[in-house]
């Protein structure tokens, strides 16, 4: 009988996560956090290097001759514009252009691409390649990703990697060796800081993971769970399916299905890209016509909300991990929209939400109001409309 | 002594009459329930065929038992737990088995060993259909309105109607249209390429029909048991604490505290008209009783050519009824057991009887299953739906002991040269190799066997041609076409004469909606 999954790192975090807090992640079992506050784990990525076991996430390699075609119909970006070594994320969706999933593009060779998923969508990139001289293989178990994120992380690298990775730049591929194994490094994640991501044979993961924790040692490397890089993925204005939208394929009613813009994905959108891809006409036709919704930033006022806690004698209370909860947000008595993941931000000191508003409240320096409970009652505490994301340290890009 | 004068008579105490009843008593109606057997349930009964172990008997899951109901009656009071049922284990005929679990990553994985595309076409397939059993959800509440009818309710109903369908996307009114016209193999084929997840799908298009996976429309009774899915918090198919017996026995004891009579070995003879109105009911004992309305929970047949003279009805109508189709093609096996079946492709695998075990490895071996019965054989090797109701609630055989319970397609009504104790023990025979096959250990490991023909359903539990819904869910025989056109609203040409069971709308199951509509349906025209 199938079982739960343990990814191929299993052996050490399972060694290392002290509160047995494991969260399911596509099948698999994923450590929430390491430790029993967050705190140690989100600075990890802010301010050194943390090691987070990625592997759960769906990856496909598509291979052969019509390979870029493929992507660039399923996909909204101009897929025959990317260089082999290119990282792209994007997004693809329905023909009406509301958004299935989201993941990243890697031109591994010129033929030869790799795409994460959130979820399983080998069906619909198969619906898509009839008659494509193309093949699609889920690599998932196959190959172990761990993504490092944290200011260190270069220094880190520049020891265990047999080349450096100085001029590896942002959302570039290079292959590389670590212990002598050939290894794949891009520098990606989804932290909005410095960071790579390493793809490995899942054979190989044991020893690099134990290289990388011993090397790390010296540059304060923490291994990090799921919870802390949900804070940061915040802060980094970065959204979660399933958290912060619903995938057009699982919705239940119209509503509940986002576009692109919607998701202020507008970068990803090329429009100006030859030829057909899936969704195109709808977008197009959104882009004249401008979105009804937006995601922001929302940036709750610090001393409107400490007024209110005030009231009941109490300082404010938020919890210190994200909330993957809808909030509902308003103009006056009406209601314009919701944050779906809200969360402390650590470095920001301050209270943030990825908020869904409504035309014309998604306006930046619009001041809105989000539901907070204080002292099990409902109230409403002044918040300010931000554009994302909210934090990015300028080596971010560097 | 009691009197024989009442507001209501309800014929027949199936857990239809029996929620009828209760709705009637608790609008403060003096109601009286007469069932011909010794025990109320009418085929959702628990007995104790062998000492200390516990048969459901007849129907035996429970999906669609309506949350309303339970509610209003407050029947988890009076008893009812519904337990779960979660899995569905398939072992193929090469030995390996197909899974659906009930966690949706493991399922995904264990379709994914078998075919890829299938794991995810799973999930596409499971919400079209969950999309569209929504959209058709609410008509199941509605009392079906007659199309040809131009009365202020049925427009309003019509309207109704036609409003929700304006509701679906166009995606979804295809999808619909599709189910309606699609055999289920035609459906299934479009979907996957995994031989025993199609058998598998394919057999709930066919179970209580006299159809082949290949006849057109079964694709709409696939869509039938999905109705059971859709409820979010109140979840899919389960196993009634004590059975389909605990149902109808929760149900009883809420009419009771209501204030409903029910008397046992009541058969009924006929309903007495006077006036071209139904006044009351003679029983086969000779004793009369008086009321103002009378309802029939027995099956179309039962109720409109056997209680009722057929002067009282039309001729159009009498011919509908009796062109109703009720064919039989179903059995049942059940089985005290001194060990569980110990299936070869999972072996020693506890999941595995917690959940549903299904001999459906294709959608050929079911069709095939089908042949024999098309010409009046019993399946030589049938479609089997097997549960181990002692490994849900344990009270249902002595510590360590086991009962399984095996539903059996096909097994026709009308079996060529009839059936006798020596056909039963082919129907039973055919099971027990059936299973062997997979778990060998099941001969040795049984104490007694009950063989269940639809000839026995119907002499046991009075359902005329042993069909399990009391007629074929098949389109003619649906909806406002239930039990005949323009009398799918439980009143019956017959002023005063209600009719509220599985042959009405909206079919069977153990929903209890028939019963229920039916009572309300009095209630609104008063008397």
């Amino acid at each position: 009988m199938e079982k739960l999954r343990t990814t191929p790192f299993h052996e050490r975090t399972s060694a290392l996560c002290q509160p047995q807090n494991w969260r399911k992640w596509a099948g698999y079992f994923a450590a929430g956090s390491y430790e029993h506050t967050l705190d140690r784990e989100y600075w990890a990525i802010r301010n050194s290097a943390a090691l987070i076991d990625v592997s759960p996430l769906i990856k496909y390699v598509i291979k052969g001759k019509d390979a870029a075609a493929l992507l660039h119909r399923v996909t909204t970006r101009d897929i025959h514009k990317m260089k082999v070594g290119q990282v792209a994320y994007t997004g693809w969706c329905d023909e009406e252009g509301k958004l299935i999933d989201d993941g990243t593009v890697t031109r591994l060779e010129e033929s030869t691409f790799r795409l994460t998923a959130a979820e399983p969508n080998l069906r619909w990139l198969t619906m898509n390649a009839v008659g494509m001289d193309v093949k699609i293989t889920e690599v998932t178990d196959d190959v172990a990703a761990l993504s490092f994120q944290g200011p260190n992380t270069r220094k880190v690298l520049n020891i265990v990697a047999e080349k450096p990775v100085d001029e590896l730049k942002y959302f570039r591929m290079m292959k590389n060796k670590i212990n002598g194994v050939e290894v794949t490094i891009s520098r990606t994640g989804y932290t909005g800081d410095l960071g790579y991501e390493i793809w490995m044979d899942a054979k190989d993961a044991l020893p690099i993971w134990d290289k990388l924790m011993e090397v790390g040692s010296d540059y304060g490397i923490a291994p990090v769970g799921i919870l802390a890089m949900d804070m940061a993925r915040v802060e980094a204005g970065l959204f979660m399916l399933d958290v912060d939208y619903t995938s057009a394929s699982h919705a239940w009613i119209e509503p509940q299905k986002s576009s692109p813009f919607e998701l202020g994905l507008d970068w990803t959108v090329a429009l100006d890209k030859p030829g057909y891809f899936v969704g195109r006409r709808a977008l197009e036709r959104e882009k004249r016509e401008g979105s009804t919704w937006k995601m922001m930033g929302l940036e709750v006022d610090w001393v409107g909300m400490e007024n209110i806690f005030k009231q009941v004698g109490l300082p404010p209370q938020i919890p210190g991990m994200a909330v993957r909860g809808s909030l509902p947000i308003f103009v006056g008595n009406v209601q314009v929209g919701y944050a779906s993941t809200s969360t402390w931000s650590p470095v920001l000191k301050k209270y943030i939400a990825l908020a869904h508003l409504q035309k014309p409240y998604f306006e930046i320096g619009m001041d809105v109001r989000m539901e907070i409970t204080v002292e099990h009652h409902r109230q409403h505490a002044p918040a300010k409309v931000v554009k994302l994301p909210f934090y990015e340290p300028e080596w971010k890009k560097k | 002594m009691t009197t024989n004068q009442y507001d209501a008579i309800v014929i027949g105490g199936g857990h239809n009459g029996l929620v009828a009843a209760a709705y009637l008593a608790r609008a403060g109606k003096k109601v009286v329930v007469l069932e011909r057997r010794h025990i109320a349930g009418g085929a959702a009964v628990t007995e104790e065929i062998f000492p200390g172990y516990k048969f459901t008997e007849f129907s035996y899951v429970v999906s669609l038992l309506r949350p309303e109901i339970i509610r209003d009656l407050e029947l988890p009071k009076h008893g009812l737990k519904i337990l779960p049922l979660p899995s569905t284990v398939t072992p193929m005929e090469n030995g390996d088995y197909l899974a659906a679990w009930d966690d949706h990553n493991l399922t995904r994985r264990e379709i994914y060993r078998h075919s890829p595309k299938d794991a995810e076409a799973y999930d596409e397939y499971a919400r079209v259909m969950a999309r569209a059993a929504k959209a058709i959800k609410p008509i199941i509440n509605l009392i079906p309105p007659d199309p040809t009818s131009l009365s202020m309710r049925d427009m309003l109903g019509l309207l109704k109607v036609g409003q929700f369908a304006a509701n679906l996307s166009e995606k979804e009114l295809y999808a619909v249209a599709k189910l309606a016209t699609q055999s289920a193999a035609d459906l299934l084929e479009e979907w996957f390429e995994t031989d025993a997840l199609k058998g598998t799908k394919a057999a709930s298009g066919i179970i209580g029909t006299f159809l082949g996976p290949r006849s057109p429309g079964t694709a709409y009774v696939l869509l039938h048991h999905y109705m059971g899915e859709i409820d979010g918090a109140f979840r899919a198919w389960g196993f009634a604490k004590n059975g389909s017996g605990g149902v109808s026995g929760s149900i009883l004891s809420a009419a009771e505290s209501l204030g409903a009579e029910i008397r046992l070995n009541a058969s009924v003879k006929q309903v007495k008209v006077k006036n071209d109105r139904a006044v009351g009911v003679i029983l086969e004992n000779g004793d009369e009783l008086q009321s103002k309305v009378v309802m029939s929970a027995a099956d179309p047949k039962r109720t409109f050519l056997q209680f009722v003279e057929g002067k009282h009805f039309p001729d159009e109508f009498v011919t509908s009824i009796q062109n109703f189709r009720t064919r039989g093609s179903s059995g049942k096996v059940n089985i005290a057991l001194s060990e569980l079946p110990n299936f070869t492709a999972l072996p020693n695998e506890p999941a595995l009887h917690r959940g549903a075990v299904s001999i459906s490895p294709s959608i050929d071996y079911i069709e095939r299953a089908y042949d024999d019965a098309k010409y009046g054989q019993i399946s030589k090797r049938p479609y089997l739906d097997m549960i181990f109701p002692s490994m849900i609630d344990p009270d249902m055989a002595p510590p360590g002991q086991h009962v399984m319970s095996c539903f059996v397609q096909y097994a026709p009504y009308d079996l060529e040269g009839g059936w006798t104790d020596a056909t039963r023990n082919t129907l039973g025979e055919a099971v027990i190799s059936t299973i062997e096959q997979y778990a060998p250990n099941i001969r040795r490991a049984i104490v007694g066997m009950q063989v269940i023909s639809p000839k026995d359903i119907e002499a046991i539990a009075g359902i005329t041609g042993g069909n399990i819904f009391h007629g074929e869910l098949l389109l003619h025989q649906i909806f406002f076409l239930r039990p005949t056109p323009q009398w799918a609203d439980f009143r019956t040409p017959l002023k005063g004469y209600y009719f509220g069971a599985a042959g009405a709308h909206p079919g069977g199951g153990v929903m209890g909606a028939a019963g229920m509509l039916a009572a309300k349906e009095i209630l609104k025209n008063g008397f």
